[in-house]
This record gives C-alpha cells, sequence and structure tokens, in this order.
C-alpha cells in the first residue's frame, strides 16, 4: 500500500509499527551474531553482552504490544491495515523468541568456554551462519513487503532441517567415541537446537509476510528436510 | 427492459436463506444526463443483512431507492434494466407500486414518525392496507410490531402520547415498527443510524440483526465499523459503479479490489 491515508497521523503510527519491528529485527539478528561469534571465537565477554541485550528486545515487545493495542482500539484498522497490525504483533513475538534463543546459546557458549574445546565441527558455525542469513533475508522481506523474498525463505528452512539432522549425528558419534565429549556435545546439541528453532521462527514470520501481503496463507505444503525423528506411521507399521 | 431470464422465473414465493430475494441485473439510473448509477448487477439473499458502502455520491443511495421504486418520485430520473422480487419484474407496468412497497418497507435517515400517536404511527399502514379485520387485530399487530422493534416495554403505557415525544433513537425504532407492522418481506434502511447517539445505535444494529431472521435487510451506511458489525455481505460503489460485492468478512479483510482497499482503510484522494 504505497497511497497515503487521508489521515495523516495514522500512517505515521503505520511506519512507526514498521520502524519498530525492523529496529526489533536488527537486534534480534544481533544477538543472534553475536551469540554464535561468542561461540567460535570462545569470547565470554561479548557472550555476556549478549546474555544482557536480551532485555531490550524484550522491551521492544511490550512496546510493540501496547502500540498494537493502541492502534486496534483507536483507528479500527481493516484489510491491508489490519494485517499489518495484527502481523506486526505476531512477527514480535517470534522475533522475542528468537533473541531469546540467542541469549541461550551465549549462555551456553559461556560453560563451554570454560572447559576444554571438543574436535573441531564446523558444522555448528555453518548452521548459525545459515540461519544468520535466513533471519536477515526474512527481515528485509519484512521490510519490503515481498512477498516472492518471503516464500523463498520459507522453504530454505528445509536445508536448516538437513544440516541440523547432519550435525545430530556428528555429535552422537563423538559422544560415543569419548564420554568426556559428553558435557560439550550435549550443550553443542542444544545450541544447534535453539539455531533450528530459530529458523522455524523465520519460517513462522515469512508465513506472516505472505499473510499481510496476499491475505492469504501460504497454501503449499513446506519442503521437510531429514528429521531425527523416525516417521510414526512408519512406527505404527513396524508395530 | 431486458427478458428476465430462466433462473428469476423458476423463483417464485418467499425465498430461503441463501436464495436470491431481490435481483438487479444491469441496472443504470440517470437523472436526467446524469448517470447515476452504470450498469449495476447484484443478488441480495434472503434473510441476510447486505450493506451498501461508498463515498457520497457513488450511488448507494440511488441503488436503494430503486429497489421499491421511490426512483419514480424524482422528476427526470430514469431507471433502465431488471429488478426483481422473488423473480417478478418489480417495474412492470401492471404491478401495484403501492402494493411493492408494503413489500419492500424502508427507514430514513432522520426518523420521520408522523404527527400522530405512538400508536396510530404503527397502525397507521395495516389500516391503509386493510390488515386488520378488527381493533383488537389491529392492536395485536401495533403490539407485535413494537415488540419486534425492541420499543413495546418503554412505551407500552402512553400508546396515545404523540410519536415526535421519543428520543431519537426510539423514534427510529418507532419508524422500525412502522415499517414491519405492514409484513414487509424487504427492509430498505438508508443510514438509520447516522442521527443516533452510540447507544440507541447499538440497540437499532441489534434489532437490524434480530429482524434478519424474518427479513431480507438492504441497509446503506457511511459508518464501515457498522456495515462491518451487520451486515453478512457488502458492495462498495464508486462513482455509480458497482466496484466490489462479496461476503463482509471478506471485503473488511482482505478486498480484491484497490479501490475498495482505499476507500475502507481511509486512503481515498
Amino acid at each position: 500500500m504505497t497511497r497515503e491515508h487521508t489521515v495523516r497521523s495514522y500512517d505515521e503510527e503505520l511506519s512507526h509499527l514498521t520502524n519498530l519491528i525492523a529496529r526489533m529485527g536488527g537486534l534480534a539478528e544481533a544477538q543472534l551474531d553475536g551469540a554464535v561469534q561468542a561461540l567460535i571465537k570462545r569470547d565470554s565477554d561479548l557472550a555476556s553482552r549478549v546474555i544482557a541485550a536480551d532485555s531490550k528486545v524484550d522491551e521492544i515487545e511490550q512496546e510493540v504490544h501496547g502500540f498494537t493495542v493502541r492502534l486496534l482500539a483507536l483507528r479500527q484498522p481493516v484489510a491491508h491495515d489490519l494485517r499489518m497490525i495484527v502481523g506486526a504483533l505476531k512477527i514480535s513475538g517470534d522475533l522475542e523468541r528468537i533473541a531469546d534463543y540467542a541469549a541461550n546459546v551465549a549462555k551456553r557458549a559461556l560453560v563451554l568456554n570454560q572447559i576444554p574445546p571438543v574436535k573441531p565441527t564446523a558444522g555448528v558455525p555453518r548452521l548459525g551462519r545459515l540461519v544468520q542469513e535466513i533471519v536477515k533475508e526474512v527481515l528485509d522481506a519484512f521490510v519490503e513487503q515481498d512477498n516472492e523474498k518471503a516464500v523463498k525463505v520459507w522453504k530454505q528452512d528445509e536445508e536448516v532441517d538437513d544440516m541440523y539432522t547432519g550435525l545430530f549425528r556428528e555429535l552422537i558419534t563423538y559422544m560415543m567415541e569419548d564420554p568426556r565429549n559428553i558435557t560439550a556435545c550435549i550443550h553443542l546439541m542444544f545450541i544447534a537446537k535453539n539455531i533450528e528453532r530459530i529458523g522455524d521462527h523465520a519460517t513462522n514470520i515469512a508465513e506472516t509476510i505472505h499473510f499481510l501481503v496476499q491475505g492469504t496463507p501460504i497454501r503449499e505444503s513446506r519442503p521437510k528436510g531429514e528429521s531425527i525423528l523416525p516417521d510414526p506411521s512408519q512406527l505404527a507399521k513396524d508395530n | 427492459m431486458p427478458i428476465a431470464s430462466e433462473a428469476f422465473l423458476q423463483q417464485s414465493g418467499r425465498a430461503m436463506t441463501g436464495t436470491s430475494k431481490v435481483t438487479a441485473k444491469d441496472v443504470n439510473v440517470y437523472y436526467g444526463d446524469k448517470h447515476a448509477l452504470k450498469a449495476v448487477s447484484l443478488d441480495i439473499r434472503a434473510n441476510e443483512v447486505t450493506a451498501l458502502i461508498g463515498p457520497s455520491g457513488c450511488g448507494k443511495s440511488t441503488f436503494l431507492r430503486c429497489l421499491n421504486r421511490m426512483n419514480d418520485l424524482i422528476e427526470g430520473a430514469r431507471v433502465t434494466g431488471l429488478i426483481t422480487l422473488d423473480g417478478d419484474d418489480i417495474y412492470d407496468y401492471s404491478l401495484d407500486v403501492v402494493q411493492l412497497r408494503a413489500r419492500i418497507g424502508m427507514v430514513f435517515q432522520k426518523p420521520n414518525p408522523f404527527p400522530k400517536s405512538i400508536f396510530d404511527n404503527v397502525a397507521y399502514g395495516p389500516r391503509i392496507h386493510g390488515l386488520a379485520q378488527s381493533s383488537a387485530d389491529l392492536e395485536e399487530i401495533v403490539v407485535s410490531s413494537l415488540q419486534r422493534a425492541g420499543l413495546y416495554e418503554e412505551v407500552k403505557d402512553r400508546l396515545s402520547e404523540p410519536g415526535t415525544g421519543l428520543s431519537g433513537g426510539q423514534q427510529q425504532r418507532l419508524c422500525i415498527a412502522r415499517a414491519i407492522a405492514v409484513s414487509p418481506e424487504v427492509i430498505l434502511m438508508d443510514e438509520p443510524c447516522s442521527a443516533l447517539d452510540p447507544i440507541a445505535t447499538a440497540k437499532v444494529e441489534e434489532l437490524i440483526d434480530e429482524l434478519r431472521e424474518n427479513y431480507t435487510i438492504v441497509i446503506v451506511t457511511h459508518s464501515m465499523q457498522q456495515a462491518a458489525r451487520v451486515s453478512q455481505r457488502t458492495a462498495f460503489f464508486h462513482l455509480g459503479e458497482l466496484v466490489e460485492f462479496g461476503d463482509t468478512e471478506q471485503i473488511f479483510t482482505n478486498p480484491q479490489q484497490k479501490l475498495t482497499q482505499g476507500y475502507i482503510t481511509g486512503r481515498f484522494g
């Protein structure tokens, strides 16, 4: 929607909401980057800064909540405006979770920095970089209201699933090789899981963008990567 | 006049929910040289509330007035196309317009009670149409109409007092009682709440929702929220054309036309 409202202050409020989400997204993205860097570089200072900064994301989420409720009450939005406001509310929830997971990665990085490193595993940073890229893309798609970009991100989650499953197997192998690796590997496993969950939230955001641009949910089914869990229908057959 | 299609001819009697009660096909209205309504076709379903929205001068009131031939009263107004009620052409030369207006009642923007008692306001229609066999009959019609209009409890002790002494909201409900006293099938409402306060508006809206069970309602409103609250289907008019017509839910969450989106979100030039 490029045309302006007759009531200009309404436009200003909607763009303020978009800016809040963009700012929150930027922060969440930086948190994820910081957490991954703290892990790769074994940088405890950085990890601590990431943990401390999580509250900033929570604050913006509260601001988004208050502001959307106000817009709903005072403007009674409809059509694209309504979808935009409800979408912003949902996206802020996803971004808050993304930042939470990033903070958890940083906490585990702090623990890992206290113990000797396990075999160099390139898998976790690689997964981190892929998910960072996805989060960046989905935030661009939001700012540009670019549905095609959002759908592209949505499909990329398959790659994240595959990479996570690969890591899961790799870490199990290390643990079996030497039980002294277990503590580090379990933390790495949780880190990988957290990053994978961040990818899922980015996927949610992509779905919300599709809804707010098109007014309909994405109809096709999402390509799913390899899972670490067996197919339940297969289990039923085996029994 | 175009010939009625087979589908129109097949309909007869009171329509059921979901079926068309009133159908407009390729309706044009001219006021002298002014082309006020351009090739409008739409189906008004039985027992539903259909809202007509659009900026001033878009043709929505003109369209509403076509439905009970109120435009006949305007000099220089010319209507072409086909409008049917239960499949019968309402512009047919043999049709009795007074009878038509008994079947298609109307409520106006400004409450306009007659300068008569509350009782006589409601009794007026049944009297001239000879709907009551006795005074007891007439009283029953008046009481039940006032009850259905949600007004009876407020006025039962002063039925002989002038209708003009009621509050604005009560007067409007009195006009609705007067409209339903002649057992219409369709009720047309032209901005019925624009002169009412929010509480009186809420009462009328609640009434509209109740009346839907027995009547087919077409409402013109400038309040988008009102259209969203009371109607099942919404038609958006602009410059005499029907731009979009669909389920109210869809019109207000995901309109298909840019013009509709612009209007309902307040981005109209």
